[in-house]
């Protein structure tokens, strides 16, 4: 596995200049992906904030082969590329080999993309599934999405007099992978860069299908200072919101425990979009989301114990 | 026609642009269901819906994609509430096949795209009117549809009621085909009060649960419902089906069923078709235009009218069903029908068909991203009058 220093070592994939807000953890994840995978890289992504802030015409950011099809069908697209690739193998008209990533936002994922997403990795393509989470529609202005935590004000779950922002909690989407059987998954977020270029690496160098869900906080969506973008993805590990683990063949790992689980709370309080939770009348969101950070980080160092040993 | 429920009705001047207006005149028309997912430009319409909805009562979700919100929306009206969607073109397409479903099962429910550049991702921020051909054959099979185009916010407000009000007495989805133009303009648009604005109400069924038949036609073509939850066991499907909505595979019952959804629409063209009129006794051209190009078309015609040439303006309020004994009328009395619109050609297409030679029909393209620059519109009335 290569370190930070030999990656920052190696050629720029992700041109400097492209339009992503200053702070977009989105953005800083592409980069640190594309130096681990390399040139001989197709890429493509669903329509969604890295696909317009990366590809504004007549410029690209992409350095390497990039695709961007529609909405809902980033995973399909790479799942055609892959299959011609392989086509071209067998009749030996190609010889490289190449990483196939395709990737999408959480709207990309979750919701829209779901469904090729899952066709992608049961039909056993031989590429990486990269989902950048940030935790809602942020290129159409902060819209709920199915990943989007409980309590989280948007656009569409709005915090007022009636509805204190989105009432449920998020699609355990990097389970639904894991039921997938495919042999690579994995949580990762740039606050912990090396961890998750490791298993970018690793995901490209298994055989089939794998699949990435990498927390990428938003200094607009999530209401915070755009130079804490690092320290608010850190801790959302640190609070065992968004553990970082990976499943390889069906072998539960978590990659880091925090020595002191911090409440989740200190997460939440440095972030805009929960503020309103921070009301008396309220205060019983943030003890909601506590017990099922709680359960879901049992439930992960449990299944990891059992298929560790 | 009963007038509007208060709690809905915003009475009042405001200044908004064109996608809270319609959010507004979905409120005023007693929407109380609303079912979207985000898109460039039209996700203000969504956004605001859900902020008001939990005031009045209403029901707003939000769905994991386009196919799950149109199919929403016609589960919403099966459950006796107005509903309502709002798009724009890559998702416009994705409902297309839900959309079909409510023709079948004449669920009266309202559609809203406010255009963009396509095809594809095309472009998400910027105006295009190129969807009009597909808001009328966009769902495979035979069918008829409505569809209106608002040119202002106050429209807007206005004609998302009369979409409503049309939904409900032609029991078939209307579309409001507004465009980024449109959609992101503001201005001021007064709200009236609601005893002032007419509601079309859903056309229920008053006999007993036995007596019950949910696709027997009325006098007017069109059958009686009822809502889930008040004790009538009836079937609806997407399937070719007989009076009791049970799928009958026989061609005789196609004529029947395919026959009258077109036919309650097609024979009432003139009782629904909205136009707006000026100068057309002894035009030689006459504009046609719709949504935000017959406002950009007013400069040019003025224009050509100060030039001497007698130039009238028709305004297609509806655009589906095509007015076409309107348009066929006037091509025995004029030389030319001008059709500036953002696309290369789709409704100059219905012009020239029912001009049928006898006029000349000039269209003025325009690719999309902007509007028409008035002086393309100004050269071809010119040439037209020639």
């Amino acid at each position: 596995m290569p370190g930070l220093k030999q990656l920052a070592e190696r050629e720029e994939l992700m041109a400097g200049g492209h339009r992503a807000c200053a702070g977009c953890l989105p953005m800083t994840a592409m980069r640190q992906i594309l130096l681990t995978a390399g040139k001989d890289t197709v890429s493509g992504c669903s329509t969604g904030c890295v696909e317009v802030v990366t590809t504004i015409y007549p410029y690209t950011a992409w350095r390497n082969p990039f695709i961007h099809s529609a909405f809902e069908n980033s995973a399909a697209t790479m799942s055609g590329v892959e299959a011609a690739y392989r086509s071209l193998r067998r009749q030996g008209r190609i010889d490289k080999e190449i990483n196939f990533i395709a990737m999408g936002g959480d709207g990309g994922t979750y919701d829209i993309g779901l469904q090729a997403l899952s066709g992608a990795m049961e039909r056993g393509h031989n590429m990486l599934y990269i989902c950048y989470d940030n935790e809602a529609y942020m290129n159409t202005g902060i819209q709920r999405s199915s990943g989007t935590p409980k309590g989280t004000a948007t656009s569409t779950t709005p915090a007022g007099k009636i509805r204190q922002g989105k009432k449920e909690f998020p699609k355990p989407l990097t389970d639904i992978m894991i039921a997938h059987r495919i042999p690579y998954v994995a949580q990762a977020t740039p606050g912990y860069p090396k961890d998750l270029s490791d298993k970018v690496e690793k995901a490209l160098s298994i055989e089939g299908p794998a699949f990435m869900n990498i927390l990428t906080p938003c200094t607009r969506g999530w209401r915070y200072p755009m130079e804490e973008s690092m320290d608010i993805a850190r801790l959302a590990v640190d609070t065992c919101f968004w553990p970082i683990y990976e499943v390889e063949h069906g072998r539960f790992k978590v990659t880091r425990k925090p020595k002191d689980k911090r409440p989740v709370s200190e997460w939440l309080e440095r972030q805009g979009r929960f503020s309103h939770l921070f009301k008396d009348k309220n205060r019983h969101i943030i003890d909601e989301i506590q017990e099922d950070t709680d359960r879901n980080w049992e439930w992960l160092l449990k299944r990891e114990e059992l298929t560790q040993a | 026609m009963i007038t509007a429920d208060p709690k809905g009705v915003l009475t009042g001047s405001h200044y908004l642009d064109g996608d809270h207006a319609v959010a507004e005149g979905a409120l005023a028309a007693g929407c109380r269901f609303f079912a979207g997912y985000p898109i460039t430009p039209s996700t203000e319409v969504a956004e605001r819906i859900s902020a008001r909805f939990p005031l009045v009562g209403g029901l707003f979700v939000q769905m994991e994609d386009e196919l799950a919100s149109m199919a929403a929306i016609l589960g919403g009206a099966w459950g006796g509430a107005k509903s309502m969607s709002v798009t724009s073109g890559p998702g416009f397409s994705l409902m297309m096949e839900n959309l079909g479903l409510g023709v079948m099962m004449e669920v009266p429910t309202v559609l809203v795209n406010v255009q963009r550049g396509g095809p594809s991702t095309g472009l998400p921020t910027l105006p295009a009117q190129a969807d009009m051909m597909q808001a009328r054959w966009g769902s495979h099979g035979d069918y008829e549809i409505i569809a209106l185009s608002p040119s202002s916010p106050q429209e807007c407000f206005d004609y998302t009621i009369t979409c409503f009000n049309l939904s409900e007495k032609y029991r078939v989805p209307v579309l409001l085909m507004m465009d980024e133009c449109v959609g992101h303009m503001t201005e001021k648009i007064v709200i009236p009060k609601a005893e002032e604005i007419e509601i079309e109400p859903r056309k229920w069924f008053k006999g007993s649960t036995e007596d019950y038949l949910p696709y027997k036609p009325d006098d007017d073509m069109v059958p009686w419902m009822v809502k889930v939850g008040d004790g009538f066991r009836f079937h609806t499907t997407g399937l070719t089906h007989d009076e009791r909505g049970y799928p009958v595979m026989s061609a005789e019952c196609q004529k029947d069923n395919v026959g009258r959804l077109v036919d309650k629409i097609r024979s009432r063209v003139d009782e629904i078709v909205i136009l707006e009129e000026e100068e057309m006794e002894g035009a030689d051209v006459v504009v046609v235009s719709y949504g935000i190009s017959s406002r950009v078309a007013i400069p040019a015609v003025e224009r050509a009218r100060a030039d001497g040439m007698k130039v009238g303006s028709l305004r297609l309020v509806t655009v589906w069903p095509f007015p076409e004994n309107r348009i066929r009328e006037l091509a025995g009395q004029v030389k030319a029908f001008v059709v500036p619109e953002i696309n290369l050609g789709q409704i100059c297409l219905e012009v020239e068909r029912c001009a049928a030679g006898r006029a000349e029909t000039i269209l003025v393209p325009h690719a999309g991203g902007w509007v028409h620059d008035d002086e393309d519109i100004y050269q071809a009335i010119r040439g037209g009058a020639k």
